[in-house]
């Protein structure tokens, strides 16, 4: 019964935000009800038992995917008129897009039901096993070749921004710590001696 | 599964009472603070002269490349969670499999360093 009011008032809230997402004029309130779309998903996950994926999207999606869309909008001129036109020319691509996917997951749907391997149990507690353990079980033995894909693929992303955005600037005056470090107190420290009124002339 | 929905029931309490404060507040600031704005006082204030331009600029690239960066580090810190979770288990593959994960990240970590990506100019 509670299980299933907080299904629909997430799935609620989660739909409304996600359709606010694409109808805002603000880039910036899209952005921000992208967030509460990510929170109610994560709610979802919590339902699902699946709390470690739950914990995921908060953290990865809701406190660094987020930002990183605030800081691209914000770089991105934003001309609020602009952003609106051609949606109409857009539409009939982007509802090709959206039936395929619903298809796709109608699909996918389909055979992890009819599958034998399916039970309509949550992939939580069963038997008092976490789904983080779970997870960690299988994923750094057997899904090795996953695992250590994933790492190549942060890598490279990680090769590419710095490659793409990384811009030096010249007459620019950095912090060189060893030079800080370095100084002497015969290099930083003058002792004068001043005579009164008379100033160091 | 209803164990595990009373468990999140406190964090349902806390959200509860932030939505509940943070709407209290703009609602009592609605009702109870004086409010007679005219042109001036509600355009945007810069040192006395008028505004230059508008405040809707574009933001230097480098803001992105640190959140890029921190995402990778993120996701790398969010695989450790299940790695830490079953290290009592004794699997030695497990142990050197992230190893190796972590290794391929320190490389980039190091050319990250030696690039200066994290130097603020």
């Amino acid at each position: 019964m509670v299980e299933a009011i907080a299904f629909y008032v997430l799935a609620a809230v989660a739909i409304a935000s996600a359709f606010a997402v694409v109808s805002v004029r603000n880039p910036v309130h899209a952005v921000l009800f992208l967030i509460l779309t990510f929170f109610n998903a994560a709610g979802l996950f919590v339902l699902l038992g699946a709390e470690f994926l739950a914990m995921l999207l908060v953290v990865v999606y809701v406190g660094a995917v987020a930002v990183l869309f605030l800081f691209v909008v914000m770089m991105l001129d934003v001309d609020f008129v602009e952003l609106k036109q051609g949606f109409l020319s857009y539409a009939p691509l982007g509802g090709v897009v959206a039936a395929l996917i619903l298809a796709e997951m109608l699909l996918v749907t389909g055979a992890v039901r009819t599958s034998a391997a399916f039970t309509d149990k949550p992939a939580g507690l069963p038997d008092g096993i976490t789904n983080a353990e779970r997870i960690g079980r299988v994923l750094y033995t057997d899904y090795l070749l996953h695992f250590q894909l994933a790492g190549l693929v942060l890598f490279v992303a990680m090769i590419g921004a710095i490659v793409l955005t990384l811009r030096k600037r010249t007459g620019v005056k950095r912090q060189d710590v060893s030079a800080q470090v370095g100084r002497t107190r015969k290099q930083a420290v003058e002792l004068k001696d001043v005579r009164p009124g008379q100033g160091l002339g | 599964m209803q164990g595990l929905l009373v468990e999140y029931l406190p964090i349902v309490v806390f959200l509860v009472i932030a939505a509940a404060m943070g709407a209290g507040f703009m609602i009592a600031a609605g009702v109870f603070a004086p409010s007679s704005p005219d042109k001036e006082k509600v355009s945007a204030y810069e040192c006395g002269f008028n505004a230059f331009d508008d405040a809707r600029m574009k933001f230097d690239v480098k803001f992105y490349l640190v959140s890029i960066l921190f995402i990778i580090f993120d996701l790398e810190v969010a695989f450790l969670f299940p790695w830490a979770i079953t290290l009592d288990q004794g699997s030695l593959f497990a142990f050197w499999s992230m190893m190796a994960f972590l290794g391929v990240l320190t490389v980039g970590f190091i050319y990250e360093w030696k690039k200066g990506a994290l130097e603020w100019e």
